[in-house]
This record gives structure tokens, C-alpha cells and sequence, in this order.
């Protein structure tokens, strides 16, 4: 067995009592408390996730933008507004889907994207080989330089934007990254980080800014408002403590897990993957197929419409709903991509693929065990901003 | 929390109490209730089921996972605590008073060839290795 990877909060975690599991190949905090508490934390107050596990990839150069039009499903020429960003889906020929991302526009010559830890390699791999055909160049310097030296700033990153040819992928593990998620989270950002308020005040959801050699983004995981702050991995322990002294509460990734299944969020590897395309799971409002634009995939999605759809689940009988549990239809046989039980409501939720022709409201059954319960099909999200938003 | 001395167990993460009249009342250990996390829902076996020693009989669940609770002997099922059905949280706050079912065991001696609370504890401490 291999080692387990660890994050620059590691010691952190099992300093704050955490229990730590292997989430995908990386030792994490899955709860430090009650996951129900750390859950309730999020939506009432705020609370702090490690996601450093994440990984950051910048694609750099003049041309950047046309590569990303060609390598994502979402369509990059929504960013018009340095430091906006943008979820999209980043596909294979067939249309499955590689790896869900968030891509920032910073300039014209810098996009910032982070994609899934356990998917970051294959991503990475995956950009460079399409790559090719826009002249790829992966000088070694790009991926230390524009992270490593905080006081020459901006002179130097305009440099470097001159300096990269046409198209450079870099990689930086060497990010670390806090999410700070609840309606109090900014504040408590704010206090803890000084200098952090008048960059981050005028931030509008879903955009980005850069603060020294920090990246934070309004942007999250979770259904709430806060911040997902990229930092060095080496003063990651230092904002962390910062915020723990505000009064900021750790939450693990258990509570993580509930918080997006709440939100209508989709889970890479549970959700989608690349036997399903973005049509079949609920992110048909991230797929451009309206512009002239071709994109990998694009094909694929046009020659065949989805016959399947994916929608929330409210079960009505005692038990609890779990991924790959079967669904039964008037319409034929579905299955359960993401189930647990929601603090919010109170009640055990899910999100399943099912036929397309299910309505919303309609009854089902769910096979778990040696038993058929009844669940009622339902319009997500569940719960966002604090409260429950479906209707039951 | 140290396992109670009175209590037998089983590698499984069952506790064991023989109780009064004979019969023994079962639930999960507090290594077993902080692996699962919070509870959220029990299936307890129905009242009269007759069960085999190891027969699973009970699915507890948490927010993260579901987990097979077993007979811990042979035995037939005598009753069931109804109060888990609303406050199933129990099991975490406090897990040696929160039984889950009770049985007539077969056997009387079969209780007392079970793991003791130091056994039970060299079984959970071999697993965190």
C-alpha cells in the first residue's frame, strides 16, 4: 500500500480531534464532532474546510481563451469580466464527462482552473494531449514564479504573460486551499485576514481576486455564500489557526458531502463519469450547444439526445437513501447516484437518474434491502442559503 | 469511554447485557457508534424472530454509512426499543444505555463464552493497526 497524501493541515486536523480517512488516495477529516453539528454550522454560521486536495491548473498564454472555447462544454467566452468564473464540464469525445471544473478568467493570458483531487492527473494529461495542436510550451519556470515571489507582483506576472509563447499548462500542487462557507463566512474572513475586506468587499458571487500571493473566490461547495482562498501550502497552517481564532469552526468532509447534496451539487465519480454525459446529469445549463463554437464532445451530445434525467428524490418512508440503490418507475428502472440524509430537512434525500419521461412530483419506489419504500420525485436543490427550498 | 466490565461483547462491535430475567439486551459499542458517526436510523428485528449466532438482524445507519448489527448468539427476539425510532441519536450520546434489542438466549452459557470487556478492547485495538 502506498502512503497516503497528506495536506499542509494535517497536523492541524488531528490537533482539532479529527477523524482522518483516505478520501481517494489523501488522508482527510471526514468529521471532528458531530457531522450533523458541522453541517448545521455551515448552514446557520460559517465553517472552514480543507480542500487542499484540490488541484489548481493555470493555462497561460495568448491563446488560452481559444484553447478552453475548444477543451470545455461550458462556453469560456462567458468571461468577459477579469476575475469571473465559470462551472463547465470538461468532456470526452463521446460526451462523457472527464471532470467537473471551475474555470476563472484573470487575463487574457491567464485562466485559472481547479478541477477534482482524484481526477487531476487524467485532467492534466488530458489538457496537455489536446493541447498539442495550439503549440503547447511547459517551461518549467511558469509553474514556481508567479507564486513563489509576493513582492514583485504585478510587474512580474505581466512578464511572464509576455514571456509564455502561445499556450503553457502549469500545474501547482503546491497550492494549498481553504473553503470558508456559511453567511457569516466573509466577515469572519475578513477579520481574520487584514487587508482581505476592501479587495474581497465589492467581490460579486462566483468571481475571483488576486491578494498577494493568495487567490480568493467567492465561490463554494456548499449552497452558502463564502470564500474558497488558494494559499501557499507553507501559510496554509497560518491562515488556518487565524481563522480557528476568530471562531471559525473546522467542518469535515462528511458534512461536505451533505452540504452539496443539499445544494443540487453534483458529486464527480457518483453523479457523472465518463460512461454519462453532462445531459443525463443534470447539467444541461452548463453544456453550450447554441454557438457556433465546436467543442470536444459537442458531436457526440448532438447525435444523441439524453433519455435519461436526473432529478431529486425525497423518500417518505424511514430509512435512508444511498448511491446505486434502484428506483422504480411508471417508466421503467432508474438508480440513485447520491443519497444520504438531510440535516436540513430533516428527512433522507437523493439524486437519481431515472427515465426521461418521470415527472417531478411523481411517486417512486426505491429498493433498499429486501424492501420497496416510497420517495417522491422532486425539483433540487433541497436547501440553500440556510434553508430548505424544495418543495415537499 | 472504557467498555463497562459487566458487558460481554463480540468482534463485531455488539455489547452483550444479561439482564434480570434471563434475557440479554443488545447494542453497539462506543468504538462502533464513533466509526459510524451520527445515527440516524435503526431497523430493529421484528419481535419473536428466531436467530442464529452471527445472523445479521439489525441495520443501523448513519449520515455516512449503513452497518449490519449481528445476533450475538443464538436465540429468539423478545423485544425491541421503540424510542430509537425517534431518537436514534441515542446510540451516539450514549451507547451502552441505548440497547437496541432483546433475546432469549438458547444457551445461558453461550453468553459466558463471549469476549470480555479487556478482550473486546485488544480486538479494537488490533483493527487500528
Amino acid at each position: 500500500m502506498t502512503a497516503l497524501k497528506q495536506t499542509p493541515l494535517n497536523a492541524a486536523h488531528r490537533a482539532m480531534g479529527a477523524r482522518m480517512v483516505d478520501f481517494g488516495g489523501w488522508e482527510m477529516p471526514v468529521n471532528y464532532g458531530s457531522q450533523i453539528d458541522e453541517h448545521h454550522q455551515v448552514r446557520n454560521d460559517c465553517g472552514m474546510f480543507d480542500v487542499s486536495h484540490m488541484r489548481v491548473v493555470d493555462i497561460k498564454g495568448a491563446s488560452a481563451r481559444e484553447f478552453l472555447r475548444y477543451l470545455l462544454a461550458n462556453n469560456v467566452d462567458k468571461l468577459t469580466q477579469p476575475g469571473k468564473a465559470l462551472y463547465s464540464c470538461m468532456l470526452l469525445d463521446n460526451g462523457g464527462v472527464i471532470d467537473d471544473l471551475i474555470v476563472y478568467f484573470m487575463s487574457e493570458a491567464w485562466f485559472r482552473i481547479v478541477v477534482n483531487a482524484g481526477t487531476a492527473d487524467k485532467d492534466i494529461a488530458w489538457m496537455k494531449q489536446q493541447a498539442g495542436e495550439f503549440n503547447v510550451h511547459v517551461p518549467p519556470a511558469v509553474a514556481a514564479a508567479p507564486l513563489a515571489s509576493s513582492t514583485a507582483g504585478k510587474q512580474s506576472q505581466e512578464a511572464l504573460d509576455k514571456a509564455v509563447p502561445d499556450l503553457a499548462i502549469a500545474d501547482h500542487p503546491e497550492l494549498a486551499m481553504i473553503a470558508v462557507q456559511g453567511p457569516h463566512a466573509r466577515e469572519k474572513v475578513w477579520a481574520a485576514l487584514p487587508g482581505s475586506q476592501g479587495l474581497t468587499e465589492g467581490l460579486i458571487p462566483f468571481s475571483a481576486v488576486e491578494m498577494g500571493t493568495m487567490f480568493i473566490a467567492r465561490t463554494g461547495y456548499t449552497g452558502e455564500d463564502g470564500f474558497e482562498i488558494m494559499i501557499p501550502a507553507r501559510a496554509a497552517p497560518y491562515l488556518w489557526a487565524s481563522l480557528a481564532e476568530k471562531g471559525v469552526k473546522p467542518v469535515g468532509l462528511g458534512a461536505r458531502d451533505t452540504l452539496r447534496l443539499e445544494a443540487g451539487m453534483n458529486l464527480y465519480g457518483q453523479d457523472m463519469d465518463e460512461s454519462i454525459n453532462p445531459l443525463e446529469a443534470g447539467l444541461a445549463w452548463t453544456v453550450d450547444l447554441k454557438s457556433e463554437r465546436d467543442f470536444i464532445g459537442k458531436a457526440a451530445l448532438l447525435a444523441r439526445p439524453p433519455t435519461r434525467k436526473l432529478v431529486g428524490l425525497v423518500l417518505e418512508d424511514r430509512g435512508v437513501l444511498r448511491g446505486h440503490q434502484q428506483v422504480h418507475t411508471a417508466f421503467g428502472p432508474g438508480e440513485i447516484t447520491s443519497g444520504s440524509f438531510s440535516p436540513t430537512l430533516g428527512k433522507s434525500i437523493a439524486l437519481a437518474r431515472v427515465p426521461d419521461a418521470v415527472k417531478i412530483g411523481d411517486n417512486v419506489q426505491i429498493e433498499i434491502r429486501d424492501k420497496l419504500l416510497n420517495a417522491k420525485t422532486v425539483r433540487y436543490p433541497f436547501a440553500r442559503n440556510g434553508k430548505a427550498v424544495c418543495n415537499l | 469511554m472504557s467498555n463497562p466490565e459487566n458487558l460481554k461483547y463480540t468482534s463485531s462491535h455488539e455489547w452483550v447485557k444479561t439482564e434480570a430475567d434471563g434475557t440479554i439486551s443488545i447494542g453497539i459499542t462506543q468504538h462502533a457508534q464513533e466509526l459510524l458517526g451520527d445515527m440516524v436510523f435503526v431497523e430493529a428485528p421484528k419481535v419473536g424472530r428466531k436467530l442464529a449466532a452471527r445472523e445479521e438482524c439489525t441495520v443501523v445507519e448513519s449520515v455516512k454509512a449503513a452497518s449490519d448489527v449481528y445476533a450475538p448468539v443464538s436465540g429468539v427476539v423478545t423485544a425491541v426499543n421503540g424510542d430509537l425510532e425517534h431518537t436514534p441519536e441515542a446510540i451516539n450520546s450514549d451507547p451502552y444505555g441505548a440497547w437496541i434489542f432483546r433475546m432469549k438466549p438458547d444457551n445461558a452459557a453461550d453468553i459466558t463464552a463471549l469476549p470480555d470487556a479487556k478482550a473486546y478492547q485488544a480486538v479494537v485495538d488490533s483493527e487500528a493497526h
